[in-house]
């Protein structure tokens, strides 16, 4: 299991997309690739924009089906976070 | 260039501005003031400093202010981009609260330094910032990534009193959205490219359903759909075409995947703008929350997928 920390490397409004594609590159596919869980951890932000989180997560659906799903849990989102994952989880399972 | 500011522009009259624009001799820009007084939305002043950007200050030909609200353009930093002296002599306010002047943002570092702070200066409860910084962060994104625009974006921003708004204008003079969807549709003209960023799950990027690892196609149908639901007015210029979403007339909400069924305006004879430029207003009587914006627009989303993906069934062939 690996604990992703994102406000250390984003700040409180996650909107940068060259951050989040460094995050899936260097942290989220070589801890799948190893089998191992993932949490990514929201805490103390605010809000993102959907193609951070496209960024972030698609790319992982694309290549891993929609259960590398299972394998990921998004911890400590408020509301508005919340809504974005699930735009982009739900658009990227219907556009497969 | 010439361009010529008209007393008041803004997002709903904006038309007659954009109609008196000549982008003929784009080495040398003039540029020509209302007598009286100025009202002008930070989308024209966006438009007017990215003109300037792409000429010599020698070339830039701006007429003697005499309106009353020429302070204004001087507090909004039009001259420091024109590079021209305005012998305007101003006691600078505190932006808080009141505006974003122009400003020019050419990487994703600026962009993300710029949306942290221009928050806290409109000082606004968390339900209007939340849009605000969400479509001032898309919009620039967007231009940084497919403009190909050597002076980056352009943006200003005026929150107004009497109607209780923030205004926001982002100008770039890139390769424009025809040339950005071309890459991997072809649209036939300026106002189909346009009809093409607006709709759900279409990137000049990719053909492919779901886009890029980078691009989902959905930007621009996010602002859009917050302009929609909060009905404002949202514009979009770019070559010779313009789409304008208008205020709602009914209270019912419904987003459509196809910018062509919410109720706008369009124009596909306008002068050319060698970029793209959007203009969006944001009443902050009628904000919603975001989240629960953010709700109706997956369900739109949805169903644009899915209809698109029927679209695309093939038929059995009976004989």
């Amino acid at each position: 299991m690996i604990h992703v920390k994102l406000f250390k490397q984003v700040g409180p409004f996650a909107e940068n997309k060259d951050i989040a594609r460094e995050i899936r590159l260097k942290k989220l596919i070589p801890a799948l690739e190893k089998n191992k869980n993932i949490t990514l951890d929201f805490e103390n932000i605010d809000g993102a924009t959907q193609s951070f989180v496209h960024a972030l997560i698609s790319d992982l659906i694309r290549k891993y089906g929609s259960e590398v799903l299972d394998k990921i849990q998004f911890k400590s989102c408020n509301d508005t976070v919340k809504a974005i994952i699930s735009i982009v989880v739900d658009y990227m399972q219907e556009s497969g | 260039m010439k361009i010529h500011i008209p007393n008041s522009v803004w997002l709903g009259n904006i038309d007659p501005f954009l109609r008196g624009f000549d982008p003929s001799l784009p080495n040398e820009l003039e540029i020509t003031f209302n007598k009286k007084w100025m009202s002008i939305h930070p989308m024209v002043l966006s438009m007017i400093a990215a003109l300037g950007l792409q000429v010599d200050s020698s070339k830039i030909q701006c007429e003697k202010l005499e309106a009353t609200s020429k302070h204004y353009l001087e507090r909004m930093k039009l001259f420091d981009f024109l590079g021209v002296k305005s012998d305007i002599t101003i006691t600078e306010h505190e932006a808080a609260g009141r505006f974003v002047p122009l400003t020019q943002i050419k990487d994703s570092a600026s962009l993300t330094k710029f949306v942290t702070e221009v928050t806290p200066l409109l000082h606004l409860e968390p339900k209007h910032a939340e849009p605000i910084r969400y479509i001032m962060s898309e919009l620039i994104r967007n231009v940084l990534e497919h403009s190909l625009s050597k002076h980056g974006a352009i943006v200003s921003a005026q929150y107004y009193k009497k109607s209780n708004t923030i205004r926001i204008g982002i100008a770039d003079t890139g390769i424009g959205i025809w040339k950005s969807m071309n890459e991997s549709y072809n649209p036939k003209d300026d106002l189909e490219s346009l009809r093409m960023a607006l709709t759900p799950g279409i990137t000049g990027t990719t053909r492919k359903e779901g886009g890029t690892e980078r691009n989902a196609g959905a930007g621009l149908f996010f602002i859009k759909s917050i302009a929609s639901v909060n009905s404002d007015f949202f514009v979009i210029y770019s070559g010779k075409a313009m789409y304008k979403l208008l205020k709602r007339t009914g209270k019912k909400i419904q987003l459509h995947a196809d910018p062509l069924k919410d109720r706008h305006s369009k124009r596909n004879d306008l002068p050319g703008w060698h970029g793209t430029v959007v203009g969006i207003d944001l009443s902050l009587d009628t904000t919603q929350e975001f989240s629960l914006l953010l709700q109706l627009l997956n369900q739109t989303l949805k169903e644009a997928i899915k209809e698109r993906k029927k679209a695309r069934y093939k038929k059995p062939q009976f004989i």
